[in-house]
């Protein structure tokens, strides 16, 4: 079956502001979607509650994974069920090795006494992090700890990468990456393309979607999808900026929840 | 308050005992003088721990213990403890020392690696010279308590210019509340020697139920460019009380560190000092340590630097669960004239309970305007962030905890220098984080 993922009204608010005021969204396996925005209009906040992040309170509206009810599901769960999100900003774990928690991650998704054998791990993780031109050493650093911006978001591709999501949410996986870096990660990222997985790209810049060609791009502002059209609208909103769309739409002030 | 001790520690009979034993006449004089002590000095006074109100009478008696033949006589949990294929190795139960054996190679060097008890027959003068020089027999009343009590202990004496490659290893258990478990350390290192030593000292659990109190002394002698590593694993049972006192004293481009776990089941003081006289000595210090239930805990580390130059870093981390408490004090002190000294302390605790109480205390005593110090501490739970981050990989929640609650202590735990003796830190923090 194909990947079929959902968003339907979504509503979240975080400490009782509402920043998402009606979601809608489908993305199906083999396609790419690019959400496009100023800042603060609510794009990570809707990476965050699709994850379920617990700081974000739904209020309203569905999201389904292959028809099964993700906003039922906790965290860990979602990703068992194939969800990922490569974060904007990635926890640092101190005293978690990379490896270590790379493993735990791969094992959770398997049953208990099935678990990857250490060599098969190894090799696996040895070979995507060549890939990603990553050193070595950084399968033995500690989480995330004081990797460099672009090193955690090559860090977070690497992750992706291991647990083959159905649903891929990259929330500003080029900001910090040098030029090479952005090539890199986009060539991860479509080598990743399959029509088993749908991809929800989160950037603020075309530099990345000259890479990754996405299928549709959507402009958020409000706390809503406002504008969608194909890889020609990041085009123009790179060239001349949002005053057009909000000049369309009669918008004075595109943030979200800034009361 | 007056403690009444279940060992008879006066004078007479403690003197009594020493001669029955063969001890050198030095020894006699100040195992009898301390016992008197004991009737008058106070016990120490760890800061916000009501150590008084703790059962410490229960010192137990003296037992001659028989040395074992072969390894395999011991207790389970004591072998398990033990580096496969060691030539090195000590072990002491409950009163004295049951195994002792150095490789010849080093014996050839003159190292000197046996329970202190032998050392004071066979290397008197020696001994004499050190034992209670780092820490005074009158201090209190646990100094003096173990002067009177101690037995078995370790010593270890490495000679100018000697580097001790492999580990040195003890293992100091107890099976029986009634009988004395009062070890004494010391440790010699000459000039520009080197030596690792490491300890575990642990209760063999289902054997002991009484009351036992466990009045401990380390002290360690580091010569110029000597550098000393001194791992312990405390794991006593929950029925004991754990009064661990450890000292160095560090002379001109010396080094100690400090491996600490305090894991022990039981209410526990440790109190891990550096004392770094000479110009260049340098002292890193780590603890960890893991409460649960009603335990009740002060750690300690000092750091007190009298040559210039000098540099300590101290960190201690500490998990607390269920009811158990923890006062975590560090002390760097500076004195006047240790110019250029650098000292850095970090006290860390985690909560995994409301009801857990851990108290960071972090002290700089600077009495010299050219040095640098810092310190940081902290008290937190387990960070939200964190556990979402891991989750959203699909760890399970409790796995995602583990995950973060034993990274914490990673950092000290991968410096544990024996592979048997970090394997028995990664059980008992395994017992104690998820029993
Ligand atoms: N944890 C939070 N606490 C309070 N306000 C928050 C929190 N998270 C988000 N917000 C608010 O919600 C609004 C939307 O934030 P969000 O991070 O979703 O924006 P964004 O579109 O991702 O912006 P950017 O492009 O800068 O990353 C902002 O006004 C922000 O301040
Ligand atoms: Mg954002």
């Amino acid at each position: 079956m194909s990947t079929k993922f959902v968003i339907d009204g979504l509503k979240a608010e975080i400490e009782g502001k509402e920043i998402l005021k009606g979601i809608n969204l489908e993305i199906k396996g083999g396609e790419i979607h690019a959400i496009m925005g100023p800042n603060g209009t609510g794009k990570s906040t809707l990476a965050s509650a699709l994850m379920g992040h617990p700081k974000y309170e739904v209020t309203g509206g569905s999201v389904s994974l292959d028809g099964e009810d993700v906003l039922e599901m906790e965290v860990d769960e979602r990703a068992r069920a194939g969800m990922f999100l490569a974060m904007q900003y990635p926890s640092e774990i101190p005293g978690v090795t990379n490896s270590d928690f790379l493993r735990s991650a791969i094992n959770a998704r398997r049953e208990e006494g099935n678990e990857i054998s250490l060599i098969k791990f190894i090799r696996q993780m040895e070979g995507k992090m060549k890939e990603l031109e990553m050193n070595p050493e950084f399968a033995h650093r500690y989480l995330n700890e004081g990797f460099s911006g672009g090193e955690k978001k090559r860090n977070e591709i690497l992750q992706m990468m291991l647990l083959d999501p159905k649903l891929v949410i990259l929330d500003e996986i080029d900001s910090g990456l040098d030029i090479d870096a952005l090539r890199i990660v986009a060539e991860g990222v479509n080598a990743m393309r399959s029509e088993e997985r749908g991809f929800l790209i989160i950037t603020h810049y075309q530099r990345l979607l000259d890479y990754i060609t996405p299928d549709h791009v959507h402009v958020m502002m409000q706390g809503r999808i406002v504008k969608s059209g194909g890889p020609e609208l990041a085009q123009r909103l790179e060239k001349e900026g949002y005053d057009w769309v909000k000049e369309e739409l009669g918008i004075t002030d595109e943030t979200v929840g800034q009361a | 308050m007056s403690t009444q001790l279940t060992t008879p520690t006066d004078r007479q009979s403690t003197e009594a005992l020493a001669r029955s034993k063969g001890e050198p006449n030095w020894l006699v004089a100040l195992r009898g003088q301390a016992a008197e002590l004991t009737a008058t000095l106070p016990w120490p006074k760890p800061e916000k721990v009501k150590i008084e109100r703790w059962n410490l009478t229960a010192v137990g008696q003296y037992e001659a213990t028989a040395a074992v033949s072969s390894i395999s006589e011991l207790p389970q949990t004591v072998q398990e403890l033990i580096a496969e294929g060691t030539e090195n190795l000590l072990v002491q139960k409950n009163t004295g020392a049951v195994w002792s054996k150095l490789s010849s190679e080093l014996a050839d060097k003159g190292v000197i690696f046996t329970d202190l008890e032998t050392a004071v027959k066979e290397h008197s003068e020696l001994v004499e010279k050190y034992l209670f020089q780092a820490i005074k027999f009158d201090e209190d009343k646990l100094t003096a308590l173990n002067a009177a009590l101690w037995n078995g202990g370790v010593f270890v004496y490495v000679p100018k210019n000697v580097e001790v490659e492999l580990p040195l290893q003890a293992v100091l258990y107890n099976d029986k509340a009634e009988a004395t478990f009062a070890p004494h350390i010391l440790i010699v290192a000459e000039d520009n020697s080197r030596v690792t030593y490491v300890d575990s000292t642990v209760t063999v659990k289902d054997a002991v139920t009484e009351a036992f109190t466990h009045p401990s002394l380390v002290e360690v002698f580091v010569k110029p460019g000597a550098q000393v590593r001194f791992g312990s694993v405390h794991s006593l049972g929950e029925s004991g009380v754990d009064l661990s006192l450890r000292r160095a004293v560090v002379d001109r481009d010396g080094r100690i560190e400090w491996i600490i776990g305090d894991l022990n089941d039981g209410n526990t003081v440790s109190d891990t000092k550096s004392v770094l006289v000479g110009h260049g000595s340098t002292s890193d210090t780590k603890v960890i340590s893991v409460g649960q239930h009603k335990q009740q805990m002060s750690l300690t580390t000092q750091a007190v630097h009298f040559g210039k130059s000098s540099d300590s870093n101290m960190i201690t981390r500490a998990v607390m669960r269920d009811s158990a408490s923890a006062i975590i004090n560090g002390v760097t002190k500076i004195e006047h004239g240790a110019t250029k000294a650098n000292g850095v302390q970090a006290e860390k605790v985690l909560m995994l309970s409301s009801k857990a109480r851990g108290d960071a205390n972090p002290i700089l005593l600077i009495d010299e305007d050219d040095v640098t110090a810092g310190h940081a501490a902290s008290v937190g739970q387990v960070n939200p962030e964190q556990v979402y981050y891991l989750m959203s990989r699909g760890i399970t929640k409790p796995d995602a905890e583990r995950l973060i609650i034993h990274g914490f202590l990673a950092p000290v735990v991968s410096e544990v220098p024996v592979e048997a003796v970090r394997d028995q830190l990664n059980r008992l923090l395994e017992r104690k984080l998820e029993g």
